[in-house]
């Protein structure tokens, strides 16, 4: 090929610099700079940025469906705690006999419902390849049996968004439960080690941060390299103008499918690198609150940018930290109201607002995008 | 010879009542002697006389209120009013206290002798209600005492609805015991299998578990068979009525959903957050009302909590999602923003705990009709439903503004060109659902906690009524909401409410594959729009 690959652009190169700086930069902050130096970081503000870093992920990766293809899934938290959940049953595992009832084969919730033998669900989790492989099978496979059904059928639109909606919501009441085998109410918590080294460390937390600032520069090369290449232009055709593209011949159902699976495996990812990071998994993270939430990071950031989804994800999760550190009551007045604000007034994002300044020097035809879009309508 | 009979039957009548009062003296005495064995020989003679006063006198003993005077050999009862009573004359003793009396003593077992003893007065007493009661009660204590009573009350019992409830307590007592012979015992399972209930199957359980009479087993065997198999037809009759109730009340949270989002295409995801604010209308309107007016608390409530409803809903669509026209995905994101200030608003007005609603005296209560329970206000709210259902149906079939509506829900473009001002129709159509959603939130203010979370609970169910009932009418939300609310109750029991749940969402999951746009889809060309 004569272009490269990614054919970045400035803001995309500026996003893989940042990430993989802080990636470089993290530990040696953390672990190398003395204590008292303005510029150490203490172990509380690694865990935090560590755990927007994930937040990160599940954000590009819902832009990847919602920005590229048009799919508002009202669900991808269910794929981030899929992984959170594989990642959380490895680390289970890890504590043997350093458990409450220090069984070396089952963890302790399991002893204390009286169970005898370690549930199929959780055979080969003492495995960290075999854990690393769920964590990305389990929402693979998830996402590939919901998008098979209701992408061949065409369910689209508000009806789609719903129903991953009730998916996230099932899988909640589904967790809540004890019978079910991963730990009930309470999930997943009290994680000793994660392959060999001691998840509370400040070595270890320095480490997982630099982990996901790399995952996140990953899922950003990932994700660019589908939307510009030419299966991403037939992606990115499917958002605008869904029959029009089928009419001209394509599957449009295997795009969609592809593109939806792709994402909820690096939702789970995402998941995975933000359960040793925060310590616990439990039913809650499949909220669906959870997961609209993940959509107005990206509505924020600015949809279809990748590097958007990013940013508004650590922006709208530093605001909450403050706000609800600060004015707690507040909160959900400001959360409410961005999401009117934003989808009112700002739908592209704080990167349209950047365009914005960047254009005004130079106007640009309008996008092809939209023109379609108009189409479509009058059709 | 007219007047020798009436003659005879008066002295024998004053002989009767004579000696009866001889015998009530007799057993009164006993309590003079303040002994725990004399007393309790006075309860039961006392309560073999039958007299008319003896509930009155034992209930007085059971709870300390009996006195005597040892000295003057007077027994008087104190009423809860405080009144002293003479036991013997019934007359109101004036002028003297309380304190010049002294207590009768009574301990735990006596007590229990006065319960059984007002037991067995009560199977005689005139009122057939309390008669039934009361051999309801030796049904459920199984007290082999109460047998001689109950054999003897019977005898001379008229009413046949009493009669079969003595026979039952009688079946009660004679089935487990070993002495009696085996063809009464068979005869006892044979009423018990004819009560059918609960509470028989778990006393032929036990008959066929200990009985070592093989007559007695094999018809407690056989009736614990028929037993189950009614019990099970109950059941299912019962979850069915369960199953219609919640039906009702997914239909109010649904219909109001079902009419926006027919119309204009949108899910407001704001419209959990309406049934709630109509919900604290009510608390609103039963705070600010006088007490007396409680009764008629609901009835201002209910056209208040639609108006309340109805007003957010225009102010919502005014403001937001009028400007959202043509983006159903991004008014689903705002109407979620505008849910989460709702809510936050109410949790800081009225705090987060949740509020008490009281039901009016006629919602309260249940009936219980040939084994099924019914609540009363369960049962208004199915009527509710139905008259908003009605109503919503004249609205949109007999009004010029309904036949706007449905023009508009049918293909938007069309009625436009056929001069309807289509805005002013989302407008309304916005107030008509929200406002059905304030009624709605007034039901559920009944049944259901009123907290600033009321609302989310039902906006997933709601939604999934309308995709299963589709938004060509609303027969459709009608069918939705009872299929989805009947196979929720009748699978609870079977596998639990969560999983139950959990099989729905599958189901509907699997439904919208094979009927994407729901039982009753528009056809033609608005369908792929």
């Amino acid at each position: 090929m004569k272009t490269p690959v990614l054919r970045l652009d400035r803001l995309g190169v500026a996003f893989l610099i940042i990430t993989i700086g802080a990636a470089a930069l993290a530990p040696i902050l953390a672990l190398v700079v003395p204590r008292d130096s303005a510029f150490a970081m203490p172990p509380y503000v690694v865990a935090l940025l560590g755990k927007y870093m994930c937040y990160g992920i599940l954000a590009l990766a819902l832009d990847l469906v919602w920005g590229y293809c048009g799919i508002l899934s009202l669900g991808h938290g269910a794929f981030f705690a899929l992984g959170g959940y594989a990642m959380g049953m490895y680390l289970m595992r890890q504590i043997g006999t350093r458990g409450v009832y220090a069984n070396p084969i089952l963890p302790d919730f399991m002893v204390f419902l009286n169970w005898k033998e370690l549930p199929v669900a959780w055979w080969g989790f003492h495995s960290f390849a075999y854990a690393a492989l769920m964590v990305m099978l389990a929402p693979g496979v998830l996402a590939f049996a919901f998008g098979w059904f209701a992408f061949r059928s065409r369910v689209t639109g508000v009806y789609l968004s719903i129903i991953t909606q009730a998916l996230t919501y099932a899988l909640k009441l589904a967790f809540f439960r004890n019978d079910f085998g991963f730990g009930g109410n309470n999930g997943l918590t009290d994680f000793k080690d994660i392959v060999g080294f001691n998840v509370q460390s400040d070595e270890t937390r320095a480490a997982l941060f630099s982990l996901s600032a790399l995952a996140l520069a990953l899922s950003y090369v990932i994700g660019r390299a589908i939307v510009v290449s030419k299966y991403g232009k037939a992606v990115i055709a499917i958002r605008d103008a869904e029959s029009r593209v089928r009419f001209i011949g394509y599957r449009v159902e295997n795009y969609k499918l592809f593109v939806f699976v792709v994402s909820a495996v690096m939702a789970g990812i995402a998941g995975a690198l933000y359960v040793p990071q925060v310590g616990i998994i439990n039913p809650s993270e499949f909220d669906p609150a959870n997961s609209i939430e993940a959509v107005i990071w990206v509505a924020v950031g600015g949809r279809g940018t990748l590097v958007g989804a990013a940013l508004g994800a650590v922006t709208v999760n530093f605001a909450k930290t403050y706000f609800t550190g600060a004015f707690p009551e507040y909160w959900l007045y400001a959360l409410g109201g961005l999401f009117v604000l934003v989808t009112l007034f700002l739908p592209k994002g704080l990167i349209g607002l950047l365009n914005l300044r960047r254009r005004a020097a130079k106007p640009t035809p309008p996008s092809t995008a939209s023109l379609a879009q108009q189409e479509e309508g009058a059709l | 010879m007219t007047f020798v009979r009436f003659v005879a039957v008066f002295i024998f009548v004053c002989c009767a009542t004579a000696a009866r009062a001889d015998a009530v003296d007799d057993a009164l005495a006993k309590f003079l002697d303040n002994k725990f064995t004399s007393t309790a020989q006075g309860v039961n003679d006392l309560a073999a006389t039958g007299a008319a006063n003896a509930p009155a006198i034992l209930d007085a003993l059971g709870d300390n209120r009996l006195l005597i005077d040892p000295v003057a050999r007077i027994i008087v009862y104190q009423t809860s009013g405080g009144d002293l009573i003479n036991a013997k004359t019934g007359e109101k003793l004036s002028g003297v206290g309380a304190d010049s009396f002294k207590k009768v003593r009574v301990n735990n077992g006596l007590r229990s002798a006065i319960e059984a003893a007002v037991g067995a007065l009560t199977l005689a007493s005139p009122d057939p209600q309390k008669r039934a009661s009361a051999a309801e009660a030796v049904f459920k204590s199984r007290d082999a005492g109460a047998l001689a009573v109950l054999d003897a009350q019977l005898s001379r019992e008229s009413n046949p609805q009493v009669a079969e409830a003595m026979r039952q307590a009688r079946a009660a007592i004679i089935v487990l015991d070993p002495n009696t012979p085996s063809a009464d015992r068979v005869g006892a399972v044979s009423t018990l299998k004819a009560r059918g209930d609960q509470d028989a199957q778990s006393l032929i359980d036990e008959v066929a578990a200990k009985s070592d009479d093989p007559a007695v087993k094999t018809a407690a065997l056989a009736a614990e068979a028929a037993i189950k198999a009614h019990l099970v037809w109950l059941n299912v009759l019962q979850n069915l009525i369960y199953g219609v109730s919640a039906a009702s009340v997914l239909l109010l949270a649904a219909i109001g959903l079902a009419i926006t989002f027919g119309v204009m295409g949108v899910i407001n995801m704001a419209h959990g957050e309406m049934v709630m604010l109509g919900a604290y209308t009510t608390f609103v309107v039963q705070s600010a009302l006088p007490p007396s007016f409680l009764q008629w608390s609901l009835a201002v409530a209910l056209p208040l909590a639609f108006l309340v409803s109805a007003i957010v809903g225009v102010a919502i669509e005014r403001l937001v999602i009028r400007f959202l026209y043509g983006r159903p995905l991004e008014t689903l994101l705002a109407t979620w923003g505008v849910s989460l200030i709702l809510q936050q608003a109410v949790r800081s007005l009225f705090g987060a705990n949740n509020r008490q609603v009281v039901a009016p005296d006629f919602m309260s209560g249940s009936y219980d009709w040939a084994g099924l329970q019914i609540t009363t206000g369960r049962l208004w709210i199915v009527a509710l439903a139905i008259i908003v259902f009605a109503a919503l149906q004249l609205a949109l079939r007999a009004t010029s503004f309904g036949l706007r509506m449905r023009a508009v829900t049918q293909n938007r473009r069309m009625a436009a060109a056929m001069g309807i001002s289509t805005g002013r129709i989302d407008m309304f159509a916005f107030a008509l659902g929200s406002g059905v959603a304030g009624v709605a939130g007034v039901a559920l203010s009944q049944i259901d906690n009123v907290s600033p979370n009321l609302g989310q609970g039902y906006i997933i169910d709601s939604f999934m009524v309308v995709v299963l009932g589709g938004v060509g009418n609303l027969w459709g939300t009608l069918l939705g909401a009872m299929v989805l609310g009947v196979a929720n109750k009748l699978l609870e029991p079977v596998i639990g409410a969560v999983l139950g749940k959990i099989l729905l969402l599958v189901f509907i999951i699997l439904f919208i594959q094979k009927r994407p746009r729901g039982l009753f889809a528009l056809k033609g060309r608005a369908v792929e729009a």
